[in-house]
């Protein structure tokens, strides 16, 4: 072989390194990070740069929190110093009512939890199925195509208050044998079945965006249209999609809340039995709070991700 | 690629091989008459070709010649609209024949490499002989170890493509093809997404691999090279084969006027 050995030589090139650099294999010594050890002393252009940054940036720092101070009084004379503000804080700020509702809804909010996770893996199945059975090519699998479509477009129009309404009130009054009328676990299908659709064209989309030539690949090397699926498209599909995967799920994650309707005992209805005993609003806004603060977490973790894939595509990275 | 066969007109009906015995052997691939339309422009037309064992065939002239078609047809990643294609005697182009079965004895390197991201360089080595052809995965791998030690990327097999450099990448791509054995090689303008100093490590994969016989069809903008390891070059103009020969007969004496034409422009470039 006449191929050079040299660049294949070269071991553990740092996570710095991108495409251009991992050519050139002779004379590297330290990365980009760190101080290299070759005697370097910074020129006084360099020290006057950096004293005029950092000047820039004390000043920025000071602005900044200038007007948050004055953005948050403003907000605060604008709310106390509201007509209604007397009678509001004791219907929806009252310490008392908090401190009641609190371990309620905390309670209620075990159930919006499992909900979550049961209804998330299923819209995530559910949602693959009929993503994967909208890209299957071939006469025979016209009618599941048109299905899956039609499932889609009628999903994600329906209105989710809507879909609960229907399946958590109207199946209970068909009164067929067998099928529950748990609200529950209806409230839970009726959540699955609206996020499905989302997901599925969160899914497609992910199919759709990677690029033919990979099929074409896949295909050259004799693989057949479904291995091709499996091994080539979804898993590049599927890692693309995970940032606005774990949107829907934040989404999923507070509209649990809406199972209320049907009369399940989540965290809006342990809110709302107090509400209707007291007519105090204090409740929901303890209930909203706790759903808030469950979200964030997810949210910060979306972000996160997402963040990280940017900077990998960044640094030449084809996911 | 749609699986909707395409309209065909009936194709010759005379697949035999026209060699009498004692002639040298049955081409590994064989077109006659291949027509493709993408629309309403033709691509290809009227094209004939023919692969000896242990040849390798190059296709030069200019872009949007139809060279990159020629070998997508040849593939079966595009369908054809007429003429017929053999691969050892077998007629590819009979909207019966198994196409999956057919690109398993075909290999293909593509311009833009087409490794798979999500995949370590192992991996996509190792993915079609164990999916397609039901390798065991000690076996596939210490196969694929094997290319890569020959190729200069021992070393490299847990790497993902995007830590490698292009000619690195485009030589997994060339393993890749090899790993699953295959009967002919097709390589669509190899080097042409590399920079030119690493063209050298990729040309000189594909001079060993015609010292080792393999059955090749490229696709190329590099002049001087085809004209060292081709045994035939076919410059393409407007999707028609318009002048074949041996290099020595194309490069030396062409005999058409578009293609001196097409070659002093080369030269003037620099580039043979």
């Amino acid at each position: 072989m006449t191929v050079t050995e040299d660049e294949s030589g070269r071991e553990g090139a740092d996570a710095e390194d991108n495409l251009d650099d991992a050519d050139d294999a002779d004379g590297r010594s330290g990365g980009a990070e760190g101080a290299p050890d070759d005697g370097y002393v910074p020129s006084q252009r360099r020290l006057e740069r950096e004293r005029y940054r950092r000047t820039r940036a004390r000043r920025a720092t000071a602005i900044a929190a200038l007007s948050t101070l004055v953005t948050g009084a403003v907000l605060y004379l604008v709310v106390v110093g509201a007509p209604g503000w007397p009678r509001a804080r004791e219907t929806f700020f009252d310490e008392q009512y908090a401190r009641e509702a609190f371990p309620k809804v905390l309670e209620g909010l075990w159930l919006n939890v499992r909900l979550l996770l049961v209804c998330g893996a299923a819209v995530l199945v559910l949602g693959m199925l009929i993503a994967v059975a909208r890209t299957l090519r071939g006469p025979v699998f016209f009618p599941l195509r048109a299905l899956a479509a039609a499932y889609t477009d009628f999903f994600r129009g329906l209105p989710l208050i809507i879909n609960l309404m229907i399946v958590v009130l109207g199946v209970p009054a068909l009164r067929l044998q067998g099928v529950t009328v748990d609200p529950v676990l209806l409230g839970g299908t009726a959540l699955t079945l609206t996020y499905s659709a989302y997901v599925a064209e969160v899914f497609r989309a992910g199919i759709e965006s990677v690029h033919p030539s990979q099929r074409a690949a896949a295909r050259s090397l004799g693989l057949n249209n479904r291995q091709a699926l499996r091994h080539v498209v979804l898993p590049q599909a599927v890692r693309r999609q995970v940032p606005p995967l774990l949107n829907d799920l934040v989404s999923l994650q507070k509209d649990t809340g809406l199972v209320s309707i049907g009369g399940a005992i989540d965290a809006v209805r342990a809110a709302d039995i107090i509400v209707g005993r007291s007519l105090n609003y204090t409740p929901y806004i303890v209930a909203g709070l706790v759903f808030v603060a469950l979200t964030i977490p997810m949210t910060r973790f979306t972000d996160w991700v997402t963040a990280r894939m940017d900077r990998q595509r960044a640094q030449g990275g084809t996911t | 690629m749609s699986d909707a066969p395409a309209p065909r007109t009936p194709a010759p009906q005379t697949p035999a091989p026209r060699t009498p015995s004692g002639a040298p052997p049955a081409p590994v691939l064989r077109m006659e008459s291949v027509r493709k339309t993408f629309g309403g422009s033709v691509v290809l037309r009227d094209v004939d070709l023919e692969v000896a064992p242990h040849t390798v065939t190059a296709l030069i002239g200019a872009s949007g010649s139809g060279k990159s078609t020629l070998l997508r047809c040849a593939n079966l990643l595009e369908d054809i609209d007429d003429g017929a294609i053999w691969l050892d005697g077998e007629e590819i182009t009979d909207p019966r024949a198994d196409q999956d079965a057919v690109r398993r004895r075909i290999g293909v390197v593509f311009q833009a490499y087409n490794l798979f991201p999500h995949m370590t360089v192992l991996e996509n080595i190792t993915l079609a002989p164990r999916r397609v052809h039901g390798i065991a995965r000690a076996q596939a791998e210490k196969h694929a170890g094997e290319l890569l030690e020959r190729l200069g990327l021992a070393g490299k097999a847990g790497e993902y493509p995007d830590r490698l450099s292009g000619g690195q990448q485009q030589r997994v791509a060339i393993v890749r093809a090899l790993a699953v054995r295959p009967r002919l090689l097709l390589l669509d303008e190899i080097t042409a997404a590399l920079d030119p100093e690493l063209v050298g490590e990729v040309l000189n994969v594909v001079r060993d691999l015609k010292a080792d016989g393999m059955t090749m069809v490229l696709a190329t903008h590099e002049m001087g090279f085809a004209r060292e390891v081709a045994d035939q070059v076919c410059f393409l103009d407007g999707g028609v084969v318009l002048e074949r020969g041996t290099a020595e007969q194309l490069f030396g004496d062409p005999q058409q006027d578009r293609t001196r034409r097409f070659l002093r422009r080369i030269v003037e470039a620099g580039r043979l």
